[in-house]
């Protein structure tokens, strides 16, 4: 029942109302609302039992499994929120940062540094909302280098197939052509058709490494040489650095550009879809570019924001303030609780479990998509012959293991592999539940042999079937009205 | 080791079943030309010691009376807002999907949309972006898909400073003209009749905000009826707080504002330094397939029970790439979670009661403080809950002096307003309490007495 249906017209929670002001006399009348809000009208009681119980009609880390690849779903540390929330943080008003919220600057201060040591760039702007706005970041940022240089013809930016499909879109948001890079039956980037690609319009490419095939990109070092001999610049998606942190530094690899989604490496929570937050990386050579705000040291003592006058080259700014504090400041506690050694330590066991589950579910008869390769932090398994031979999907699969209390790895993504899982069991969860997860999956298959229909029609044991998808989309209903409601009268 | 589960035995067992020695040697696809030296970061600290240092720089931030607005606005947010947001089923769950396995997520979304649909006038609202700034970017770009007769925009000086600098970032590479529109200094407002002059630019868009930077209120009406009259769309800029009490976009003139846009960082979101907000965006049913970022639809599942799953994703770059309406992906869930309770437990009267409060004890504040000798009113025109006065000393010297006397007194308006003179734009919610305002007043006195 939706919030909406519980409404009873009259009744609040009168807690929250404030005192009652002097009427309006002072403002035009025909500026002013005529009839009240549509909002619910509930009790305190009845919106705390609503919202609670709709919780517990999700899945989500503190209560499942959650091997989605790519998406790097490891445990959200419970100290990183709660020393977080104090008034002392919560309650800085932007514009008292530089004045009155020097603890939170040193923070983002340090953070920076981190991020710029974890990853071998010079400098580190957080200012990025989210992965998607770190990408334009970096991309814009290619694009301000090249205008400086007074080279108007790079109006390219390369892209491989097997990119998250949020790079060629910030590509495109950033006012560059997209021009999609193959990649060749090894899982690497198809060098041939790359040098046929670049050239004097050749503003950079995009890339990810690991990929989001689960693979180490091994030729990285050829593809800088190609980009930067064609007079285009290297961008680094973040999304997989938790198979590599400590290991290897996009810096080193020869990266110009990057961005970090701390939202998956750094453990701050997903919230349902956000916040995340996407900081960006660079060479010296594109410091002068990097977005606003920049925490700096101030002269004497303590840290500032930089502005505009600060870094006049600047490609300006992505949100109103600082980008998501709140999210930083949790990214800050669990780097330092980590540490030197501990930053290491999460690639290493994040590659270990990817491993040892790949080796496991090949030992159970499941394909490796690229089983001739070392897996990553995530590897793909490919569902083509059960779907041949039973008919089965991986949209099935990913929906039985929802009745098993595992949420689905990623499917249909990356869209080269024809049926695939892309399964990342990330560095904090135990032997134990892998072997449970490998366990289920070869029951699943066992299952696809013999009675098939059972995997077409999961889930049995969620709050609702498959749904009609179709519908929703054919005859969109995004929002509530009272004149047509959603379930009949007087049933939940 | 801290959040990793693994005995020797547990890694020794998984070395074999992979058949390597050692975990390094799950490293040898990386060449080793490129393996990093060990990392220069600090010692891992225990939670014990972390919490001391976090107590620590929490006490190097100094709480102050909080009389700033300019876009992120102090509000109470009732205790159960985020006892029940940051439960883990919802803070740590992933975007929603796996709709069988989400169907929390997805109810509370498609409520949220519900009411932020029902409090702008319109009939969709998207599930969330990251905050008004870059909503209004997205709306902008919405406008450019719907309306693509010109690709100018009329973006008036009375928009946020730093809306309009968000705004040239994210749509400047697309060949997009942005042209600012005067306002009268007297009023602080756009004059209706000024925008004559524009009508022949053929503008895809005219951007009105309510209340202005300035606290303002424009003339919606009028601006809207123009912009509908002269083929522009109409795009409104709204303090959702102000819902509560003025006119929703959808209301606005003969036809309504086709989008609205906004930070809902004043539905449940705490200041947090400047982030994370949320930026709401919507718009008329009709122009549903140019909206940006996730959306949530109701349907019915196989027996035809009601449920609810994302919907319309062919919009989204996940399906879409380079051509998708945006780049965004994961958005700002968390605090639409926290506005829909936030917004549930204050209610049609509540929503209003804020509003009225708000207005109020900032009647009181600019009554307070335009008594002051050497204090002026900055603008004629009628404000929500932000006032803007002049003073005859500058400005910054004067904010720097009330914040060591722990007031955050607003924002100086010179900088990005040097033909103000030496302006401040202050603001009072209903958590300034008139003994607040008083000691305001006090501290102001004394500055400027000195």
């Amino acid at each position: 029942m939706l919030i909406f249906e519980k409404s009873r017209r009259g009744r609040h929670a009168g807690a929250h109302l404030p005192p009652a002001s002097a009427a309006v006399d002072d403002l035009p009348a025909h500026l002013l609302r005529r009839e009240p809000a549509p909002l619910p009208e509930v009790s305190e009681l009845d919106v705390v039992r609503h919202f609670t119980q709709l919780s517990q009609r999700n899945f989500s880390i503190d209560t499942q499994f959650y091997p989605l690849g790519s998406c790097t779903m490891k445990y959200n540390p419970k100290a990183c929120h709660a020393l977080v929330r104090s008034p002392r943080f919560a309650g800085v008003h932007p514009l008292a940062l530089d004045g009155a919220g020097q603890g939170t600057l040193a923070c983002c201060f340090e953070l920076q540094q981190m991020l710029a040591e974890i990853t071998g760039m010079a400098a580190v702007s957080l200012a990025p909302s989210a992965g998607a706005q770190g990408e334009f970041a970096g991309v814009a940022i290619i694009a301000a280098y090249h205008r400086a240089r007074g080279d108007s013809a790079r109006t390219e930016m390369l892209v491989p197939d097997a990119a998250h499909g949020t790079n060629p879109a910030s590509a495109t948001m950033a006012g560059f052509a997209v021009r999609e890079v193959p990649t060749d039956a090894t899982g690497d980037v198809n060098l041939d058709a790359l040098r046929s690609l670049v050239g004097p319009h050749t503003a950079g490419i995009m890339l990810t490494n690991p990929s989001t095939l689960g693979v180490f990109e091994r030729r990285i070092g050829v593809i800088a040489e190609i980009v930067h001999g064609a007079g285009g610049l290297i961008y680094y998606d973040g999304a997989n650095l938790n198979a590599i942190q400590g290991k290897t530094r996009p810096g080193d690899m020869g990266f110009d550009v990057i961005h970090l989604n701390l939202h998956k490496t750094f453990a701050t929570p997903h919230g349902g879809g956000g916040p995340g937050a996407g900081p960006v990386g660079v060479s010296a050579a594109l410091q002068p570019f990097l977005p606003l705000p920049v925490v700096a040291r101030r002269n004497g003592q303590g840290y500032r924001l930089l502005a505009e006058g600060d870094l006049p080259q600047s490609i300006g700014r992505l949100t109103a303030f600082g980008g998501n504090i709140g999210v930083l400041l949790r990214a800050y506690v669990y780097a330092r609780m980590l540490g030197r050694l501990g930053v290491t330590r999460v690639a290493e066991f994040a590659v270990l479990n990817a491993n040892y589950l790949a080796a496991k579910l090949r030992q159970a008869g499941f394909d490796p998509a690229f089983g001739e390769r070392r897996a990553t932090h995530e590897f793909i398994v490919t569902l083509r012959t059960l779907a041949r031979d039973h008919h089965v999907t991986a949209y099935d699969f990913a929906k039985r293991l929802l009745d098993y209390g595992i949420h689905a790895p990623t499917v249909y993504f990356p869209q080269l592999v024809k049926e695939c899982l892309l399964i990342e069991p990330t560095e904090t969860e135990s032997k134990e539940t892998l072997d449970h997860f490998a366990h289920i999956l070869a029951m699943l298959k066992q299952e696809a042999e013999t009675e098939p229909e059972r995997l077409r029609q999961a889930p049995h044991s969620m709050p609702v079937r498959r749904l009609d998808e179709v519908r929703a989309a054919r005859q969109p209903d995004v929002a509530y009205t009272a004149r047509r409601p959603l379930y009949p009268t007087s049933t939940d | 080791m801290p959040f990793i589960p693994h005995t020797e035995e547990d890694v020794a067992a998984m070395l074999a079943t992979i058949g390597v020695a050692e975990v390094e040697q799950l490293f040898d696809e990386i060449p080793p030309e490129l393996r990093a030296a060990p990392l220069n970061l600090p010692e891992g600290l225990s939670e014990m010691a972390v919490g001391r240092l976090m107590a620590e720089r929490g006490e190097q931030n100094r709480p102050l009376l909080c009389f700033a607005g300019a876009g992120a606005y102090e509000h109470h947010i009732p205790a159960a807002v985020w006892e029940i947001a940051q439960r883990g089923e919802f803070y740590s769950s992933y975007t929603p999907y796996q709709a069988e396995a989400s169907q929390g997520t997805l109810q509370v979304l498609y409520e949220y949309q519900s009411m932020m649909a029902g409090l702008t006038g319109l009939d969709v609202s998207n599930g969330s972006l990251y905050d008004g700034a870059s909503a209004l970017a997205e709306a902008v770009l919405m406008a450019l898909r719907i309306n693509p007769r010109s690709r100018r925009i009329l973006l008036p000086r009375t928009v946020h400073p730093r809306y309009r600098q968000v705004v040239r970032t994210l749509v400047g590479r697309q060949g997009v003209e942005l042209i600012e529109l005067p306002f009268d200094p007297a009023e602080g407002r756009i004059d209706p009749a000024s925008l004559a002059a524009y009508e022949s630019l053929e503008a895809t868009a005219l951007v009105i905000p309510q209340p202005n930077f300035f606290g303002v209120l424009e003339e919606v009406d009028e601006l809207t009826d123009w912009a509908n009259r002269t083929g522009a769309l109409a795009i409104g800029l709204v303090n959702p707080v102000s819902l509560g009490l003025l006119k929703p976009p959808g209301a606005w003139g003969s036809d309504g504002a086709a989008i609205a846009c906004g930070d809902g960082q004043p539905f449940g979101a705490p200041l947090n330094g400047g982030g994370p907000y949320f930026g709401f965006l919507c718009c008329r049913k009709r122009d549903i397939h140019q909206l940006p970022g996730r959306l949530v639809g109701a349907t019915v599942d196989r027996d035809g029970k009601p449920g609810f799953t994302l919907t319309l994703q062919a919009r989204e770059q996940h399906i879409r790439r380079a051509k998708a309406t945006s780049n965004i992906c994961t958005n700002q869930g968390l605090l639409a979670t926290a506005a829909a309770i936030h917004l549930s437990l204050l209610g049609p009267q509540g929503v209003r009661g804020v509003a009225l409060q708000c207005h109020g004890q900032t009647r009181k504040l600019a009554a307070r403080l335009g008594g002051i000798a050497g204090v002026e009113a900055a603008f004629k025109g009628p404000y929500f809950h932000e006032w803007a006065y002049r003073i005859n000393r500058p400005a910054g010297g004067v904010l720097e002096r009330l914040m060591a006397e722990g007031i955050l007194a607003g924002c100086e308006l010179s900088r990005d307003y040097p033909d103000l003179g030496s302006a401040i734009l202050t603001c009072a919610t209903e958590t300034r309490e008139d003994a607040d305002i008083e000691a305001y007043g006090a501290a102001l006195e004394r500055v400027l007495a000195a």
